[in-house]
């Protein structure tokens, strides 16, 4: 369910679409892709409005969805070419096509391997290369990185990257923040299907958060916050033993530690993840 | 949510989806054919000679002639429904081939227009292989008569494929198809004469059984194998095709409601 959600996304920039499970973020891709009718409102892209124009419109944008869902009886190289002609891109197109797109994500010796033998970043990868098989100008990415090693995430970001710098529109969602960060030019955080913050991750740090955070704990970070929390910290939460204390100067916080030497003190800058715990707050989002 | 009632829009899109699903079917097209196959002419021949060693002329042909008629279609309705069945509910469900295709600019009207031309294909590779054990065997009277058996094989596919599309559409899960094949296939089996003349049972039966389209793909079939043109093609035709096309409606109908909300 998503409510009054309005936003707008410029050619050639990279959006992030942030939010708890559950807060609407692959509906919200769905609306966008004409997958899901809302009950009310508008999509436009360009001239064209969906769903109406769904189908010219997707005949532009590739999609990298959150789950898998890459043909297990194909080799690589067939998964891209079967797909290809989805979008009726001629043989020959994609005879030229396909090494090229293989040689962007790492899998030109992979080529006719099948599926089942790809690792899991593999196949995030090739999952990738087919969201790019008609050379589209948007590309939808939904957690486009979820379940991968560091390593295989370094990859994908590159690739993101590369895709940027070549003037394509990203449009992703993810639930992590280091990820938004690093990537998008533009973010939208929503939660229970409404929008609860936008605009640059730097514009949002600065914005709706302390600059510094101390982070703190042990056995007596009870005792610690009781007496000193609220006149050291600008704002502060507690999480099982950890005190989270966001501030804009740790001068005092460093002299009323002195006489807890059992409490473990480390001090950071404020990031994205802040702003997104802040907003949406600790609690798990299971549904 | 409120159902989409709106007719499924048929376009040549669909024809990439068909290739890959023919695609997938060339890599295991062996065991796939000895699968469907193979089944159903061991029955034949084997009621057919055995059965049929103790049994006189029915209509004035041998019971295995009058078999290979049943089998014809009871093999070519088996195809469809279960290609569209387990291989389309795997791939709606399980690999989620269908949520990638419609990220491709295809609509769900194609995809479903693809899973009913692919499981009247199978069908129609079933009928052809019965049709080549018929004729190998000599079973036919009129070879060239036989032949217009090839496009009611196609029309039994797009039927049954098209009534299994409904029952995908609603499934949870791959053993609900089992309440289909007891509760419809079966029956339906038993009651519209593939193995026996269906005018030999209860006059009510008789009567239900009339209305139900794989009798009337069979009283086209078996004429044609035993040489003789069918009386009321176009009835027989008629019910089909409104079969094909009411559960193909009802089809996108129900699988909108299941994806598209």
């Amino acid at each position: 369910m998503v409510r009054g959600l309005s936003f707008d996304i410029l050619p050639g920039e990279c959006f992030g679409l942030l939010g708890p499970n559950g807060a609407g973020k692959t509906t919200t891709l769905k609306i966008l892709l004409g997958l899901v009718t809302a009950t009310s409102g508008d999509v436009r892209i360009g001239e064209s409005s969906i769903p109406h124009d769904a189908r010219t419109v997707r005949q532009r944008i590739g999609v990298m969805p959150q789950m898998d869902n890459l043909d297990p009886d194909f080799t690589v190289e067939e998964n891209l070419r079967v797909y290809g002609r989805y979008f009726g891109l001629a043989a020959a197109v994609l005879a030229q096509r396909i090494p090229v797109l293989l040689e962007l994500v790492g899998l030109m010796n992979k080529a006719h391997s099948r599926i089942g033998e790809l690792s899991g970043g593999m196949k995030r990868r090739l999952t990738l290369a087919r969201a790019l098989i008609n050379d589209p100008d948007i590309l939808v990415l939904d957690e486009p990185t979820t379940g991968l090693d560091p390593q295989a995430r370094h990859v994908i970001w590159a690739g993101l990257r590369r895709l940027t710098q070549q003037g394509k529109t990203l449009v992703l969602t993810t639930h992590f923040m280091e990820e938004a960060e690093r990537l998008c030019d533009h973010l939208v955080i929503i939660d229970h299907g409404k929008i609860i913050a936008e605009g640059s991750p730097r514009a949002l740090i600065a914005d709706q958060i302390e600059p510094r955070v101390s982070e703190i704990d042990g056995e007596q970070t009870a005792e610690w916050v009781r007496h000193y929390a609220a006149q050291c910290c600008d704002r502060f939460e507690v999480s099982d033993e950890t005190l989270y204390c966001y501030h804009r100067d740790s001068t005092a916080i460093k002299i009323a530690l002195q006489d807890y030497p059992g409490l473990r003190h480390v001090e950071r800058t404020a990031n994205l993840e802040d702003v997104f715990i802040k907003l949406t707050g600790r609690e798990l989002r299971d549904n | 949510m409120a159902y989409d009632f709106s007719l499924p829009v048929l376009s040549l899109r669909f024809i990439p989806i068909w290739r890959r699903h023919f695609l997938v079917w060339r890599k295991l097209a062996i065991p796939s054919i000895l699968g469907n196959l193979a089944d159903p002419v061991f029955y034949m021949l084997g009621f057919g000679y055995g059965l049929g060693s103790l049994m006189p002329h029915i209509g004035g042909v041998s019971y295995l002639t009058f078999l290979s008629a049943g089998t014809l279609c009871y093999s070519t309705m088996n195809s469809a429904s279960f290609e569209v069945l387990y291989s389309g509910f795997s791939r709606m469900h399980v690999q989620k081939t269908w949520d990638a295709i419609l990220n491709a600019p295809m609509m769900l009207d194609d995809i479903l227009l693809a899973e009913l031309v692919w499981g009247a294909s199978k069908s129609l590779l079933s009928g052809l292989a019965i049709l080549l054990v018929i004729w190998v065997l000599g079973l036919e009277h009129d070879w060239a008569l036989s032949l217009w058996t090839i496009p009611v094989a196609l029309l039994i596919g797009i039927t049954f494929s098209g009534m299994g599309l409904v029952m995908n559409a609603v499934s949870p899960n791959y053993d609900f198809f089992l309440y289909y094949f007891t509760l419809v296939i079966t029956p339906m089996v038993l009651l519209c004469g593939v193995f026996y003349p269906a005018d030999r049972m209860p006059v009510l039966l008789q009567e239900f059984a009339a209305w139900l389209p794989l009798t009337h793909a069979i009283t086209l079939v078996r004429p044609l194998i035993m040489g003789e043109i069918p009386s009321r093609i176009a009835l027989h035709i008629t019910n089909m095709l409104i079969w094909s096309g009411a559960s193909f409606w009802l089809a996108s109908i129900l699988t909108r409601r299941r994806l598209l909300k």
